[in-house]
Formats: C-alpha cells, sequence, structure tokens
C-alpha cells in the first residue's frame, strides 16, 4: 500500500496504490491536509491501482471534501473500477463527489 | 449500547480458520488476504472475491479493535472463518460490550448520511453480506455469513 504523489503549483494528484483502509487512512488524509495547507486547491485522487476501500477511506475522502471546499478548492476522483463504484453507490457517495473514468477526463477543465 | 441478540446457533469450533491478534489495525490485512484466498479456491465469484469479502471483514475487524477493544493493543480479537457447504462464514469476537446493530443500520436513513465521515461500516457489512448477526458471550461477536452463488 502506498501513495504516489504530483505536485504542480495548485494541482495536487493522489494516486493510491493498494487499498485505502483503515490502517493507513490517517497517512492519507494528513498527506493530503498537508498539501493543502501548502496551497494545493483542485486536489484529484486517483484510484486506478487501488483494491479496494473501506468504510474508513470513504470517511477520509469525505471529510477531505469538506476541507478542501474550505479552501476554496474542488476534489475529484478517478480510476475507480466496477468494484470501486459499487461502493460508491451503495453508500451515495456517487452523488457527493466528480467521478471520472480516467485521469485524464478528471483533468480537463480542472 | 449493548447487543441484546442471543447467541445463534452455529459455534466457532467448526470453523477451521483461527487468528487471535492484539487490537492493532496493521493486523487486519493479512487476516483479509487468507480469507479471500480460502474464498478463491472454494470457488466464490472473482467480485466476492475481490470487494465483498476483504471489504465486510475488513469492517468487522476494525470495528472490533476500534470500537469493541477502544484501541487497547492489551486486548484480543478473534478471527474465526470457514467455508462449509459453499457458505463463507466468519465470526469476530473482540473484549467489548457491544453495539445495537438496528440502531447503527438507522444510521443509514439519516439525511445527513451520505456527508458524514464515520457510521458505513455497519451498513457495508449487511450491504456486501447475505446475513450479518450480532450477540454477547464472553466479548461481542459478529458473524458475517456469504452463500456462494
Amino acid at each position: 500500500m502506498g501513495f504516489v504523489i504530483e505536485r504542480n503549483d495548485e494541482l495536487l494528484t493522489v494516486a493510491v496504490d493498494g487499498q485505502l483502509v483503515v490502517a493507513n487512512r490517517q497517512e492519507f488524509k494528513q498527506l493530503v491536509l498537508d498539501e493543502v495547507e501548502q496551497g494545493a486547491r483542485r486536489v484529484l485522487i486517483d484510484f486506478t491501482d487501488t483494491g479496494y476501500i473501506d468504510s474508513s477511506g470513504l470517511g477520509a475522502l469525505v471529510s477531505l471534501g469538506k476541507r478542501i471546499r474550505e479552501h476554496g478548492g474542488e476534489l475529484r476522483l478517478s480510476g475507480l473500477n466496477e468494484d470501486l463504484r459499487t461502493l460508491f453507490e451503495l453508500t451515495r457517495l456517487d452523488t457527493l463527489f466528480h467521478l471520472y473514468d480516467v485521469r485524464s477526463d478528471a483533468l480537463i477543465g480542472f | 449500547m449493548r447487543s441484546s441478540a442471543s447467541k445463534p446457533g452455529r459455534s466457532t469450533s467448526v470453523l477451521p480458520l483461527q487468528w487471535s491478534i492484539a487490537s492493532d489495525v496493521a493486523e487486519i490485512e493479512a487476516i483479509v488476504n487468507a480469507v479471500s484466498s480460502a474464498c478463491v479456491a472454494a470457488g466464490f465469484a472473482e467480485k466476492v472475491c475481490r470487494l465483498n469479502v476483504p471489504v465486510a471483514l475488513t469492517e468487522a475487524i476494525a470495528n472490533a479493535i476500534v470500537r469493541g477493544n477502544n484501541s487497547d493493543v492489551s486486548r484480543r480479537v478473534l478471527v474465526c472463518a470457514g467455508i462449509d457447504n459453499g457458505t463463507l462464514c466468519i465470526e469476530v469476537t473482540d473484549e467489548g460490550t457491544g453495539f445495537d446493530l438496528i440502531a447503527v443500520r438507522a444510521m443509514a436513513e439519516a439525511p445527513d448520511w451520505a456527508t458524514r465521515e464515520d457510521g458505513r461500516g455497519v451498513f457495508l457489512m449487511h450491504a456486501l453480506m447475505d446475513k450479518v448477526e450480532t450477540w454477547c458471550d464472553r466479548g461481542h461477536t459478529v458473524r458475517l455469513v456469504l452463500r456462494r452463488t
């Protein structure tokens, strides 16, 4: 499990490699919050290489979305496979986030 | 809140895979991988092995560690699992006093549920498993049941 970060001015991209679960959600959340504190306003989380997400990981995304909006920014999610979309649909989080099939689509107009 | 359910019939003694772990979330992944692999070997559907089993089991063990045992590493969590006649049965037992399963499930009906940071774990267990039961008997146990389709 790990995170690959790319930062370009106000744009932050974080790729989640492995799972986003209770064991690493705090590390993930703090990593993004630190970047937001340092000026990141457009945040893209890419799940192309992600196996599954548990409720802690989903909760971390909800929390980050709020914090980023409070800073005047926007959070987008990309690369969700069918399994991950199922999780977002079950928990109705598909209505809360902007979801994109691939990273390049998420970056259009971002 | 305490669980008021009585212990259902099946005993953990018939579940051959067993782990006793400290209340540390870093312990979860190895158990999840082992149970998911057992499901693959038993012919469960790929999506079930990739999604339903890992997520539901992660929720059950994380609940036991964080809520049941308050992340006190001196307290133990027992995980027992087995597949019998195409049915996966997992029991996760902590040293706590349990929770009201019906009340926790009802959180999903709250208007602010989608925007809350917490409160999705029990909901996901129910959504991804065929049956979820809880009872208190020398600790609090959550049982997850999933039938092969």
